[in-house]
């Protein structure tokens, strides 16, 4: 493992008032492995990051990283993992081969070997062109790269990745996915925090989802989902919800129903019902709807997403936070 | 040693950082030159008087090298919050190096450029043909000039910590620096001062290093002051310097 924590506890004080924004995360992460934190914003996913990375001290809990207990060995910590925050962390006056070579002496590398190893990472991300600009000339991919070639300029066995597609057009994101995967394929374990379901879903190997400074589900994105149901058709009625409601729990096939507030404007409300065959479900769902003489507004029939997981861990949608 | 190469490298960002832009070395040498070219002329008819026995121009340039130390290590703080809010200063908190060389590495950027300003200063002074200039008490004074400097940085740098924002910073260091240096004697000699406001004085660590900036630049190595400047400062330095560095541990960025 190169991550375990055990209680992992945060709590901030600020005016007199305490605010609890981790409440005891247990975690772990493995070797080679791209590990997401799910989370609204407010989660607790980027303060579980700083402790993990040393930037600051848990309350309670312990945790270790790389094979160093984070409390008492912070120094061994720092040697073996990288990080990229949220802000970046380059300064625009500065070029970066020049960010690049001053990284790695950070990290004890000689002058030469620094250089060295800066031009490898430079052609990697395919910033030779742009090596001897300033930052500040810098697109927002391009600046993003680097900021992540930073974090890897000492080939660290594990790097933290705070949110790295906030902000980053459609395409740059996609870079930057087949980035992360690439790094992964080279033996860099990634831990990343993202408010992203499609990216949850799509470059994570394993993630464990986050609210409210608690994690309430864990494991593949495939696992998450089959939990929750084999598919999800989501009824709407404008009236009569509460009734359809009990008529749809009372079947044995349907394993839950989730039952959504009225859109004021439309004055529709969506029944989520998790079934484990959509297909096979349907007919009967309509015929227990036609016998009731209700009308449905509308009809979905989906595979579950992680929103669903998050939805019904949760009672609320991801997708609504935003 | 580690702190030591980690210093330098912080060091040798911070002046390659200074030297990309040279003209904000020039620009923090306008200030005292406005000083000496239009508010020194005021002060020759002083000339041997209380407080001026050492000549007018040789007791207002030093006074004026220590004001240049002042402000221009007092706001070094800005640049870091700007670093702070690019998390440049984040990313290197995560890398092992030393926490001492972080904070002392943009401290001795800030000495150097210090130097070179009052080097400069000193040089343009003599250029006036209007004092004598004793060169071997200038480079002892240049030491107190550097403690200055390296004393207000550390605390330039632990405030901006703190602050976090320049809006508030701006403040904080007027608020600071102005009464500091109204009773340190660089404008007037505070022999001219009423007692109580001497008395005041009397607990200004920078009215210790004007008075020992004055004194040496005039060859009278042998004052009290002269050996009471470098032991004040000395001791501030290493408090606030340990107490800066503590904040760049703990810093959230």
């Amino acid at each position: 493992m190169l991550i375990e924590t055990k209680g992992l506890k945060k709590v901030f004080k600020s005016r007199g008032k305490e605010v609890e924004a981790v409440r005891g995360v247990d975690l772990a992460v493995k070797e080679g492995e791209v590990f997401g934190l799910l989370g609204p914003n407010g989660a607790g996913k980027t303060t579980t990051m700083r402790m993990l990375s040393t930037l600051i001290e848990p309350t309670e809990g312990e945790a270790t990283v790389c094979g160093h207990d984070l409390a008492r060995d912070a120094a061994g910590v720092r040697r073996d993992i990288g990080y990229v925050g949220q802000a970046g962390g380059t300064w625009g006056e500065v070029t970066a081969r020049e960010e690049l070579v001053m990284q790695g002496r950070l990290y004890g590398m000689s002058k030469k070997r620094a250089q060295a190893r800066a031009a490898d990472v430079l052609e990697s991300f395919q910033l030779s062109e742009y090596a001897d600009r300033n930052v500040k000339t810098y697109s927002g991919g391009q600046k993003r790269r680097l900021d992540i070639a930073l974090g890897i300029m000492h080939e660290p066995k594990l790097l933290f990745l705070d949110e790295p597609t906030t902000g980053l057009d459609p395409q740059s994101r996609a870079h930057m996915w087949d980035e992360v995967r690439a790094l992964r394929d080279r033996g860099t374990a990634i831990f990343l925090t993202t408010h992203y379901l499609d990216e949850a879903d799509a470059l994570c190997d394993r993630l464990a989802i986050i609210d409210h400074g608690e994690i309430v589900a864990e494991g593949t994105p495939l696992a998450l989902k089959k939990e929750v149901a084999g598919d999800v058709v989501a009824v709407g009625v404008t009236d009569r919800a509460a009734e359809a409601r009990d008529l749809f729990d009372a079947k044995d096939f349907v394993r839950e129903v989730e039952a959504g507030e009225p859109d004021p404007a439309t004055g529709v409300a969506v029944l989520r019902l998790y079934v484990d065959d959509g297909a096979a479900a349907l007919p009967e769902l309509l015929r227990t709807l036609d016998g009731a003489s209700i009308s449905p507004a509308s009809i979905e029939l989906h595979r579950p997403s992680l929103d669903d997981v998050f939805l019904k861990q949760t009672g609320r949608s991801l997708r609504e936070e935003k | 040693m580690k702190v030591v190469r980690d210093t330098w490298l912080v060091y040798s960002r911070a002046m390659k950082l200074n030297l990309k832009q040279p003209v904000w070395l020039i620009v923090m040498l306008v200030q005292p030159i406005y000083f000496l070219f239009l508010f020194a002329p005021l002060l020759e008819p002083m000339d041997g008087m209380p407080g001026f026995e050492n000549g007018a121009m040789e007791t207002f340039v030093p006074g004026l090298i220590i004001m240049m130390a002042l402000f221009g290590s007092a706001f070094v703080g800005f640049g870091l919050i700007a670093e702070l809010r690019q998390g440049v200063i984040e990313r290197m908190r995560v890398t092992p190096i030393s926490r001492v060389a972080l904070m002392l590495g943009r401290t001795f950027a800030t000495v150097s450029t210090t130097l070179f300003q009052s080097l400069a200063l000193v040089l343009l002074a003599a250029l006036t043909g209007k004092l004598d200039i004793y060169w071997a008490g200038v480079g002892l004074m240049l030491l107190i000039v550097m403690l200055t400097a390296f004393m207000l940085a550390a605390l330039s740098l632990g405030l901006a910590i703190i602050l976090k924002s320049e809006d508030a910073m701006g403040p904080v260091i007027n608020t600071l620096v102005q009464p500091i240096m109204l009773i340190s004697g660089i404008m007037l000699p505070m022999i001219m001062a009423p007692a109580w406001l001497q008395n005041v004085a009397d607990f200004n660590p920078f009215y210790y290093a004007v008075q020992a900036s004055r004194d040496l630049f005039a060859g009278n190595l042998g004052t009290d002051y002269v050996w009471q400047a470098p032991v004040i400062l000395g001791a501030l330095t290493i408090l606030l310097v340990w107490w800066a560095t503590r904040k760049f541990a703990r810093a959230v960025a």
